[in-house]
């Protein structure tokens, strides 16, 4: 293709692209950087139905000669990234200086809500990414396996958890493991223990989380893999059968090295994706047990007071996590493509 | 109030859908002669009343709309900021107004009020630093709510502490009748925090450093309220920590639960025929908040609901709203339906028996919610640290210490402290 014609194919992408992906992060970061101003308060007198109060409001005056000079706030540099509610770098040395081992450090560290978010956050990553991969595997070569007949509607059964709308799905199964719901109770019934609730138990609530994300996420990986298997070429399946390779031969040395690529392409999206859990933690009700960093965004623009500087900040920390985590996936996919160009 | 849920966020909003094509106005001269009234507020039965009251004022001229949802505290400050505002008011309350403060796009309503407003006694006029900023319509606040049988049958009055109400807890599950009969909105976030504050106030304390916004908590009050609300959890449902105003409701009306802090704009719903068995909805009772601690005031809040006019809109516009939302909240509002929907500011108010605990609660000296700037900051404080403590992963003081660092960073970010 000529660099001309090149361009004006590419443009309007790029267009699009530059607007609701490079100005958004742009305008994040740069919020990032700037606190609203010292407000300055004065006291004053409250009068309402219950009598008067000696309270305190903002002087607006006096805040607005100071908004006129500097509209974007007043500049900070990473002084959010730092502060205690973020990377806190501060609590951590202190953490550090004060704790009598390894195990004390991680208790004191996992205390400090950026790094009690980020355990979560990577467990839950780590568990659900390979599971939901591993499982729409699974379904796919058992939908691939049945007689053409049925595979409709198997394939539309196995869609379901992903056409449900993420918070509805995950209040369904918030209901059942409630202690009187079906799983709830039959988890009781299994351990001989009436008073058990999931609910309470901040390890069930993390597993139950994690089940919600593998459920709702499984039938991506199978759309994803069912539509691979039917681009395998069946001369190379039919000749390994004439080798004699049994079922577990084929699926390890024809169709996994035949899928690899399409593994990659879905680790990249299902790490992105569980990076940024947020759905089955607010259906949940769990933000006692479990957070996340999209959880604190939320919470950060959801309070009374909204924290514009600490969502912006919190969403750049997302990014770069997102980046780092990717950062083994996207360097081996740029191997593989430079030896492919060689 | 903001003790409706966030995950009641969905279902409100489809009952809002259906709702609103259901109420046909009458018109009524409000003595508006042009102007756009646009209204913002949360989403609940008396609310809703007042909003259809003022739409009666909408003639050719006149146009009246509402935006009434449980997420209103998202929306009302954008909505107000632009110029000329998109809502031309907001129904606030006590903590919602001071976000609205903050941003500094509330009017002062002096000059309307001695213009138009000759007919609004005085005991509805919000003012701020002597300058009229909102017009209150109702009260509202948490107290007791107990089953009238339960409590006959293992012979204790109604508590009157909280102390009490542990040991009438103990009585009824020693007896069998409940394994835990104590209820509670205790879900870890705003409602947690709300509960932390009620006790907190009802032991004396005080949140900050008279004057500055510097927070004080980390005391022996601040401990002594974590502790009774752990003794309390211990005879809730063990899930408590999920258990919103909407959820604690439910355990209520499926009769699970004989005690409990409840709002009183939710006790009407807790006695009506409707969601429950006769042997729960006819023996429930509301009773005066409790104290705690051995403390004079009781463990609970005053709220109000008012409505604001917003800053960034033409005089007419202003006006307008002013006469609209006025009518909406006249003498003329009160009727068979919505008299029993709250605890009316309004002239003509004839409480009934649901209304009891508000009514007791105003009359007990109870303090009204902290009206301060940076209170809302130490409210999601407290929601994001409290159950850490509840769930035995920490003690008191820790999580004392944690929720003023929380606070601390926050309010530095937002320019409260340096």
């Amino acid at each position: 293709m000529k660099h001309r014609t090149f361009l004006w194919f590419f443009l309007p992408t790029a267009t699009a692209m530059f607007l609701f992906i490079a100005l958004p992060v742009a305008s994040v970061l740069v919020q990032s950087f700037y606190a609203p101003h010292e407000q300055v308060i004065r006291e004053v007198e409250n009068c309402t139905v219950f009598g008067c109060t000696k309270s305190t409001t903002i002087d607006q005056e006096a805040t607005r000669a100071l908004r006129e000079a500097e509209p974007l706030g007043r500049f900070i540099g990473f002084g959010i990234y730092a502060d205690r509610n973020h990377l806190a770098f501060a609590e951590v040395a202190r953490a550090w200086r004060a704790s009598s081992g390894w195990a004390d450090f991680r208790g004191r560290l996992l205390n400090l809500p950026f790094y009690g978010a980020l355990a979560f956050t990577l467990s839950y990553t780590a568990v659900v990414t390979p599971f939901s991969i591993l499982l729409g595997f699974v379904v796919a070569l058992a939908v691939n396996a049945i007689p053409r007949l049925m595979r409709g509607p198997m394939i539309f059964v196995s869609l379901l958890p992903m056409i449900v709308t993420p918070l509805v799905g995950a209040l369904i199964l918030f209901w059942m493991i409630d202690a009187r719901g079906i799983l709830g109770a039959a988890l009781q019934g299994l351990a001989g223990d009436p008073g058990l609730s999931v609910k309470a138990s901040t390890p069930l609530m993390w597993a139950a989380l994690m089940v919600y994300g593998i459920w709702s996420t499984t039938p991506f990986a199978f759309v994803v893999y069912y539509a691979g298997l039917q681009t395998v070429p069946q001369d190379t399946l039919e000749s390994a059968m004439i080798d004699g390779a049994s079922r577990w031969q084929r699926i390890r040395y024809v169709l996994l090295p035949h899928l690899l690529p399409l593994t990659t392409f879905m680790a990249l999206i299902k790490i992105m994706d569980n990076f940024r859990v947020f759905e089955p933690i607010v259906s949940f009700n769990a933000g006692a047990h479990a957070q996340s960093l999209s959880y604190f965004i939320y919470s950060d623009l959801g309070g009374e007071t909204r924290l514009l500087t600490s969502a912006a900040a919190t969403s750049v920390l997302t990014i770069a996590g997102v980046i780092v985590l990717l950062s083994p996936v996207l360097l081996r996919t740029w191997r593989t493509f430079g030896k492919a160009s060689a | 109030m903001k003790h409706i849920s966030r995950r009641a966020t969905l279902a409100s909003f489809l009952c809002s859908v259906a709702l609103a094509g259901a109420a046909a106005p009458a018109l009524a001269d409000c003595g508006i002669a042009s102007g756009r009234v646009s209204i913002v507020g949360n989403e609940f039965p008396a609310i809703k009343s007042v909003a259809a009251k003022a739409a009666e004022c909408a003639i050719a001229s006149v146009q009246i709309k509402a935006n009434l949802t449980a997420d209103h505290q998202k929306i009302n400050l954008p909505g107000m900021q632009g110029n000329p505002a998109e809502y031309t008011t907001a129904i606030v309350a006590t903590s919602s107004i001071v976000a609205l403060l903050n941003g500094d796009v509330v009017r002062p309503l002096d000059d309307l009020v001695a213009q138009h407003g000759a007919d609004i006694p005085a005991r509805q006029l919000i003012t701020i630093d002597g300058r009229i900023m909102a017009v209150a319509f109702m009260a509202n606040s948490q107290h007791l709510v107990y089953r009238q049988d339960v409590l006959a049958q293992v012979g204790v009055e109604p508590p009157k502490t909280y102390e009490e109400m542990i040991e009438a807890a103990e009585k009824i599950r020693a007896a069998g009748i409940m394994q835990n009969p104590v209820g509670g909105a205790y879900a870890a976030g705003w409602n947690l925090a709300q509960e932390f504050v009620n006790m907190y106030l009802g032991q004396g304390g005080e949140f900050f450093e008279p004057g500055t916004a510097r927070v004080a908590i980390n005391n022996e009050r601040g401990i002594a309220a974590l502790e009774t609300m752990k003794a309390l959890s211990a005879y809730m449902n063990p899930d408590f920590l999920t258990h919103d105003s909407n959820a604690t409701s439910a355990e209520w009306e499926a009769g699970n639960v004989a005690l409990m802090n409840m709002w009183g704009s939710r006790t009407g719903r807790l006695m009506d025929a409707e969601g429950s068995t006769p042997e729960v909805y006819e023996n429930t009772r509301v009773g005066a908040p409790m104290t705690v601690g051995g403390g004079s005031i009781p463990a609970t809040t005053l709220w109000w609901d008012g409505w604001t006019v917003a800053k960034n809109i033409s005089d007419e516009d202003a006006l307008a709203t002013f006469l609209a939302m006025k009518h909406g909240t006249s003498p003329a509002l009160l009727n068979d339906k919505t008299m029993g929907e709250a605890v009316w500011m309004i002239d003509g108010y004839v409480p009934a028996e649901v209304n009891e605990g508000v009514l007791q609660t105003m009359a007990m000296g109870a303090r009204p919610y902290p009206m301060l700037p940076y209170m809302g900051l130490l409210h999601t404080a407290l929601g994001d640290n409290i159950a850490d403590f509840l769930t035995g992963k920490e003690d008191a003081a820790t999580t004392l210490a944690d929720i003023e660092a929380a606070y601390t960073a926050a309010a530095r970010e937002q320019g409260f402290l340096n």
